[in-house]
């Protein structure tokens, strides 16, 4: 049997369309859900945190995190009316169990919840010596659990302190954004669970979301906006003092 | 003629060449997974394994296609906002098998106070008391339905 140049060059565009196919690997674990319609972030009001500590009891349950270690934890913040430079902030278990009662009575207290800021740009990611940890395409910043190998390189390159590695594991861990919640049309366990609605699940590429009010009604702040991590977790009301 | 006359030699050294290439072609499309440079430096099958893992909260939206009597209640008072999980705590095993699992009796005396419990870091506006001065020790359901917590006036008097 012998192909003529003809026959070749129709077979050979069908031949890579089918390797491709074969290159494309396992269907989509949730069949409605499209990565590329999606660009997720998330609002927090400061104004609205009332440092119940729901959030992080909500994450704990949901991901299994566990105790001593947080994927999200709410700050209690102290800015004394003499040294803004200096506030005092304490966590108490990540909030798990809410606070004492704040005894200064002077300056500013308030409670800032902390978790990853899914950057666009995330130091954490480019680190990766074995291209376990990525920036997916709906914009969140995902763990590999099977190629991470444990060497805490990401848990230093994180400039908000957001990962950790698990003491079982051995590999690292960080919040997800509930990808395994968001994509089914869930909302994130911390959202699910907070109260007051000071945490709010934001798709940036949705028109239809109310973030994009919000955003143009308010003067909103991410966290160290001067590495330029383009960070997506977004703050109302953020003190000048919050690190 | 006379400069080539080990071409032995560099035709030896083209196969070993030769042979470490194709091994190394051969070992890295085994060891490198299909999905890996899908979408980028990573393999492409880890985010549907991250997509794949079980869910412990239903969502409210699954309460409230059975519980649509307390939704009722709920969305009159000022707790309209509060998801049922966030006191009731995950109940995806429930809605999956209402029959078999169920939730846990609350204690108001503990999840009350988790959000009212006073703290100056509180905002202002949020609803707040000292607890141990506010009911002289009776239960918040005394006088507060949780689902509903805006005191009534109860026929007959109060008790």
């Amino acid at each position: 049997m012998s192909i003529t140049r003809r026959q070749l060059l129709i077979l050979l565009p069908a031949a890579a369309v089918a390797w491709k196919s074969i290159l494309a690997g396992t269907p989509e674990a949730s069949p409605n859900y499209n990565m590329t319609e999606h660009w997720w972030g998330m609002l927090v009001d400061i104004t609205k945190c009332i440092g119940c500590g729901s959030c992080v009891r909500a994450c704990q349950m949901e991901n299994q995190v566990p105790d001593g270690y947080f994927r999200t934890w709410v700050e209690r913040y102290h800015v004394s009316d003499y040294d803004i430079e200096n506030p005092k902030v304490d966590s108490p278990d990540g909030g798990k169990n809410g606070f004492l009662p704040t005894s200064v009575s002077d300056g500013k207290n308030f409670f800032v919840p902390k978790m990853c800021n899914h950057c666009a740009d995330s130091p954490c990611t480019q680190v990766c010596p074995v291209g376990a940890t990525f920036v997916s395409p709906d914009g969140v910043v995902l763990v590999d659990q099977k190629y991470c190998l444990g060497c805490r390189y990401c848990v230093q390159a994180c400039p908000y302190g957001c990962r950790f590695v698990d003491p079982k594991k051995k590999t690292a861990q960080k919040c997800t954004l509930c990808y395994h919640r968001i994509t089914k049309g869930l909302t994130t366990a911390c959202c699910e669970n907070c109260p007051t609605g000071a945490r709010q699940l934001a798709d940036l590429k949705n028109p239809n979301d109310p973030i994009h009010e919000f955003l143009k009604t308010h003067s909103v702040q991410v966290l160290k906006p001067y590495l330029a991590t383009r960070s997506k977790l977004f703050y109302n009301g953020l003190d000048g003092s919050v690190r | 003629m006379k400069a080539f006359k080990d071409a032995g030699h560099l035709f030896r050294l083209a196969s070993v060449f030769l042979v470490g290439g194709v091994l190394f072609l051969a070992f890295r499309g085994v060891l490198v997974p299909r999905s890996f440079g899908q979408y980028g430096h990573y393999r492409g099958n880890a985010i549907k394994e991250t997509a794949a893992l079980p869910i412990s909260y239903a969502g409210h939206q699954v309460c409230e296609s059975c519980h649509a009597d307390l939704l009722e209640v709920k969305s009159k008072g000022v707790h309209k906002r509060v998801a049922c999980e966030a006191c009731h705590g995950p109940l995806a095993t429930h809605a999956d098998d209402p029959a078999s699992v169920q939730p846990a009796k609350l204690d108001t005396a503990v999840l009350c106070v988790r959000c009212h419990e006073a703290n100056l870091a509180k905002p202002k506006n949020f609803p707040q008391v000292v607890s141990a001065e506010h009911s002289g020790g009776a239960p918040c359901e005394t006088c507060h339905q949780p689902h509903s917590p805006a005191i009534v006036a109860v026929a007959g008097g109060s008790q």
